[in-house]
């Protein structure tokens, strides 16, 4: 993939998209096709999407990848609220369901999904959650944009899109499944986040 | 969230929602095989209790430590208020350690009420004398939501010592912010006084007759006889307060099949629950117990896992 040049900074306040539902569908399908030929076929594949729009996704290329392979992918959901390290920081939150397919995760490739990279905190607590959760053969991220700014030694496998960003700037991405609708939008907070 | 837990009274029923929300994953933690979460990693949690139990203390115990929280326990046998040191001094001693949070069961009324004044750590109240046990409360009301789905208009009966019982208090408190419909039974000696005042306002029904509210139930709680706080008098023996108010074999016939049976224990078998109700497969005993450790989890994590609240 095409590594896009940094935009022009914007005026405060706007915003703009950067992937429509064509951009996020084509992203999906080459991510669940990379999935495929990095693990050399289906087996023993579980994806994992992280709360909230990771959940989404994750069906989505599991779906995908059925379509191409003939067989289903075990799916579930993880919520890393509790392992996050800025706890302390925040009114506490209410737990999303972590949901583990019925044979676990013992020995799988556990692809973990997510919508944006970022920090890589919320990565970095979803290893420790996995850890408690069994023991993989390998865990491996997929995640719909990364926008850069990494505070952890995490990166992706695979990636939608490279959106390299400013702090200042806010990045939404928005599913059908929640939102109502495919987007992905960049906006200038202004320095607000 | 609230600072402290020290009474139903301090939370809304979002905040009640919130915490089955974030108790129902917490039972599922249960059935992992690590059974342990970070959220509490580095924090104190003493669990203070001037009055025996076996239960709360052991599931206030698992709860904390599950949530990596360093728990200690500390018992009036054996601690220097047996040597006559005051309930004041002794948590201004504890809390001087360094403690996160306090975990307090006490024989007075207000006694975790008053703590909370004293310290700056989170309080939550384990029962306070004859007034309230908020999270067995809220353990009981999540048990029957789970059983039945929503409380809404749902008949639940609350059977037994009322007079003497923080279960009740609470329990009557948050079963009807979740919208039950609540019929307290007891006989008349065991009626707090003022109750139909209380019921009046609170919107609950009081009752003297179990025969006639159990085949209505949608659920029925029923509470010990607390031996240990009645200088006796209430009744003129075991055998006829099993006769006017104990769930026997026989009235276990005239409850709904379906309908759950709820005692926070430690139970009298054969006064106030009979073996064949207590073991009975719509009996939600032992539920009770394992939602204790989801809902202390939940309450643990709520108070103090995130920002310090002023």
């Amino acid at each position: 993939m095409l590594e896009h040049p940094p935009p022009a900074p914007d005026p405060v306040g706007s915003s703009r998209t950067v992937l429509d539902r064509d951009d996020i569908a084509r992203a999906l399908t080459r991510i669940s096709h990379e999935i495929l030929e990095r693990n050399k076929g289906p087996e023993d594949l579980v994806l994992l999407g992280l709360h909230t729009r990771g959940v989404p996704l994750a069906t989505r290329l599991a779906e995908r990848i059925a379509a191409v392979e003939g067989t289903t992918v075990a799916t579930g959901s993880l919520d890393v609220t509790m392992y996050r390290d800025d706890l302390r920081q925040h009114p506490t939150r209410t737990p999303h369901r972590t949901e583990i397919p019925g044979d676990g995760i013992d020995g799988k490739v556990v692809v973990l999904v997510d919508d944006v990279l970022y920090s890589g905190r919320t990565i970095r607590a979803a290893l420790d959650a996995v850890s408690d959760l069994g023991r993989p053969a390998a865990v491996r991220l997929a995640v719909l944009v990364d926008r850069g700014h990494r505070e952890l030694p995490i990166r992706a496998d695979h990636v939608g899109k490279n959106l390299p960003s400013a702090r200042t700037e806010r990045v939404d991405v928005q599913v059908a499944e929640i939102d109502g609708h495919d987007e992905v939008r960049i906006s200038d907070t202004g320095g607000a986040r | 969230m609230t600072r402290h837990l020290l009474s139903i009274d301090d939370l809304s029923v979002e905040q009640i929602q919130e915490i089955f929300e974030t108790a129902a994953e917490m039972h599922d933690v249960q059935r992992r095989e690590v059974k342990k979460l970070p959220a509490l990693r580095g924090r104190t949690v003493i669990n203070m209790f001037f009055e025996d139990s076996t239960r709360t203390r052991s599931s206030f115990e698992i709860a904390g430590k599950w949530l990596s929280a360093d728990v200690i326990n500390i018992s009036a046998k054996g601690s220097s208020a047996s040597k006559g040191e005051s309930l004041r001094d002794t948590v201004l001693t504890v809390c001087a350690m360094g403690v996160d949070g306090l975990v307090i069961r006490h024989p007075a009324s207000g006694a975790a009420q008053q703590v909370s004044e004293w310290v700056d750590a989170v309080v939550v109240n384990a029962g306070d004398g004859m007034h309230e046990h908020p999270t067995q409360a809220l353990l009981d009301a999540y048990t029957l939501e789970r059983r039945l789905g929503s409380l809404e208009g749902r008949q639940v009966a609350i059977v037994g010592d009322l007079t003497h019982s923080r279960v009740f208090r609470s329990g009557v408190k948050c079963l009807t912010k979740l919208g039950a419909e609540v019929t307290v039974v007891a006989p008349p000696t065991l009626m707090p006084s003022g109750i139909d005042e209380w019921s009046r306002t609170a919107g609950f029904e009081v009752n003297y007759d179990l025969d006639e509210v159990l085949p209505k139930a949608d659920a029925v709680m029923m509470l010990r006889v607390q031996k240990e706080r009645m200088s006796g008098g209430y009744f003129p023996s075991p055998r006829e307060y099993t006769v006017g108010y104990g769930l026997t074999r026989e009235r276990l016939a005239q409850l709904k099949p379906d309908a759950p049976i709820c005692h926070p224990g430690p139970m009298n078998r054969g006064l106030e629950i009979a073996a064949d109700a207590a073991d009975a497969a719509q009996s939600a005993v032992l539920e009770q117990v394992s939602a204790g450790v989801a809902i202390r989890m939940s309450v643990l994590y709520h108070l103090l896992a995130g920002e310090e609240t002023p």
